[in-house]
């Protein structure tokens, strides 16, 4: 597909506002429906369409699975940081009223964003670690180099 | 700090910490990582039990009050719950090191200690959760990672393939079937939190209450791998990993199981007459073919992994007798075979998982000739659990089947107990067959030298065996607590 100047094209064009409108939908999540679950598996079909026109070797490039697998945990924690963290001021886990003590609001605020991030990091890069699963079984390359 | 957020530490603690474990570079650390894990959640489930003056805790996850937050619940039942599932978690750690190095790639072992942690995690979050639709999260949770701590038996036997896969999609009709049984009782009742739906299920609409009774503990019953929605669990428990059939074997279904008294004793404690029907209808009869079809199927396997698995199945018949019988004695008594049969399985499990990594085969019968005397550590804990299995006395397994023979006999169920004591006599020849050949046969073969990191763990757990048969009142203490605790809203005067 990657001598199609269609496919070239378009994918070139499509990729960053694919991501721009990933972000929308992630932190509209804050005052309407979206949030870190469809902004992160709308983020990893950018990722996804640009492996399958220009192949698993140029994705491979651009998103090293190493480091793609690492993100998977740094969503999860932090996540569970920020419950932790409201643990250590004094409150329920995940009890984002502590976060900021003056002005509750402001904390359910920013704890929501925080915990939504995480959520939206896993979810992107456990969409892509399924996609380079899949599309490099039996590619001995992909084995030696797996996560 | 800590003793006001026990409930929700014992949950938090293996989820957060399987995140770290799954990306670090060598399989010693990660299981160095994970033992120091599962000990801090045994210490917080030592401390959730023993804190308090024995009220039941309610936790406020988010600070949102119940019913409208997720609530996690700490009353009698889920602390012996959490009490089994991290004791057992912590021993079955202890002795998963030389067994996870020696059956799975270097490479994926940290991440095995990662889903191992989730497993945990996910078990444990449904046995506190106090919130229906919470739960079902907890289960797949737990299903999922557990499922690919089954897979990773490919090492050793390709079979775990297949195995996994059938978990997979047999485990996720369960919890479909759950989760369709909880959106008919939210459609009627609007709520999520197991106490108020004790409360508004009797006035809601009877149709679809029912329906969704029924859809929870069909697919419950799936997870907890009763009869005859079984089918996934001999092949699953058989091609793990060995470190990991003693781990699933002591605490999967052992939660599962304690989900269905929950569904029966305080989800819908407040229509008395429908799941008594069910219980003395359905459970009950089916609980007893559970007895015996496992025992038989175990009599006539000849591969030791499998044979435990199929009388996991006949074990888990006792506990689900012993709850559709429903009188306090009688769940406080399931409530003791659960702690006693995860000691006495996880302890199995482990002895045969040693021995298979010792003569490098599959154990069975024929290959476990004379290794009484070529591993006589081993071979003697397996005899203890073995015989705690039986039901002798002396050990734990005898508590279990006195105190469940009795609970019966009070009921008025005097059939019953004949059946009882008919199938405990019908495991003894399964077991008899495993000891007379590995204590009767002459050993042929190269020497065998036992490894401490393997057989320590399993003699913890054998010598557990031992000291809840001499000294059974901490157990049944906790048993009659938790018997109590998870009737507490039930509205009728008989139970």
């Amino acid at each position: 597909m990657s001598e199609n100047p269609v496919f070239r094209v378009t994918t070139k064009i499509l990729f960053a506002p694919i991501i721009v409108y990933g972000l929308y939908v992630q932190f509209h999540g804050d005052f309407g429906p979206g949030g870190g679950f469809q902004a992160g598996v709308i983020i990893a079909a950018a990722f996804i369409l640009y492996g399958l026109v220009f192949g698993m070797a140029a994705l491979r490039r651009l998103a090293p699975p190493k480091i793609v697998a690492v993100f998977m945990a740094i969503g999860v924690l932090l996540y569970s940081g920020v419950g932790v963290a409201n643990l250590l001021l004094g409150g329920n886990f995940l009890d984002y009223n502590t976060i900021d003590h003056h002005d509750p609001a402001h904390g359910q605020h920013i704890g929501i964003l925080l915990v939504e991030a995480g959520v939206g990091i896993t979810v992107t890069s456990v969409m892509m670690v399924l996609f380079f699963a899949f599309a490099s079984y039996g590619d001995p390359k992909a084995d030696e180099e797996r996560p | 700090m800590i003793t006001s957020n026990l409930p929700a530490l014992i949950v938090a603690t293996p989820l957060i910490m399987s995140a770290i474990v799954a990306l670090l570079p060598s399989g010693a650390l990660a299981w160095v990582i994970t033992l120091l894990t599962s000990l801090a959640v045994l210490v917080f489930a030592v401390m959730n039990t023993v804190i308090g003056d024995g009220q039941p805790v309610s936790y406020a996850l988010g600070g949102w009050p119940p019913p409208w937050g997720i609530e996690l619940i700490s009353d009698g039942a889920s602390r012996l719950m959490a009490l089994i599932l991290a004791g057992l978690s912590f021993a079955s750690t202890l002795y998963a090191k030389a067994l996870i190095e020696l059956e799975i790639h270097p490479k994926d072992q940290a991440r095995t200690y990662g889903a191992w942690l989730l497993t945990m995690g996910g078990l444990l979050g449904l046995v506190m959760t106090a919130d229906a639709f919470n739960l079902f999260v907890f289960l797949e949770i737990s299903a999922l990672s557990a499922v690919t701590l089954v897979a990773m038996g490919a090492g050793v036997d390709r079979r775990a393939l297949i195995a996994a896969y059938n978990y997979l999609i047999i485990g996720a009709i369960g919890a479909t079937f759950y989760v369709i049984g909880v959106g008919f009782c939210y459609a009627v009742t609007g709520t999520l939190n197991m106490a108020d739906l004790a409360q508004r299920l009797p006035e809601a609409t009877a149709a679809p209450v029912f329906v969704g009774l029924a859809f929870m503990v069909t697919g419950i019953m799936v997870k907890a791998a009763a009869f005859p929605v079984h089918m996934w669990l001999p092949a699953a428990y058989g091609y793990a990993p060995s470190a990991v059939s003693s781990l699933l074997s002591a605490i999967a279904t052992k939660a599962a199981i304690y989900v269905l008294a929950r569904i029966f004793f305080t989800i819908f404690s407040g229509l008395p007459d429908v799941t008594d029907l069910i219980l003395k209808w359905i459970l009950l009869p089916l609980s007893i073919m559970a007895m015996f079809g496992g025992t038989i199927l175990a009599i006539y396997e000849t591969d030791l992994k499998k044979l435990l698995a199929q009388s996991s199945i006949a074990q888990i018949g006792y506990i689900t007798l012993a709850f559709s019988v429903a009188t306090i004695s009688s769940i406080s008594a399931g409530f003791i075979h659960m702690a006693n049969h995860a000691l006495i399985k996880g302890g199995l499990f482990m002895a045969v998982g040693a021995i298979a990594v010792s003569i490098g085969k599959r154990a069975n019968i024929g290959s476990i000739a004379g290794l009484g005397r070529a591993m006589p550590w081993t071979s003697s804990a397996m005899l203890v659990c073995g015989l705690s299995l039986i039901g002798l006395p002396l050990t734990a397994g005898f508590i279990s089947k006195i105190y469940l023979v009795l609970a019966v006999m009070d009921a008025g169920l005097g059939l019953i107990t004949a059946l009882i004591l008919l199938s405990s006599v019908l495991s003894v020849v399964y077991l008899w067959k495993i000891i007379e050949v590995m204590w009767m046969r002459p050993y042929q073969g190269p020497a065998i030298s036992e490894n401490v990191m393997i057989y320590g763990p399993l003699w913890l757990v054998a010598a557990a065996n031992i000291f809840f048969g001499i000294y059974a009142k901490p157990v049944v203490d906790l048993a009659d607590m938790a018997a109590r605790a998870i009737t507490a809203h039930a509205l009728i005067g008989g139970l």
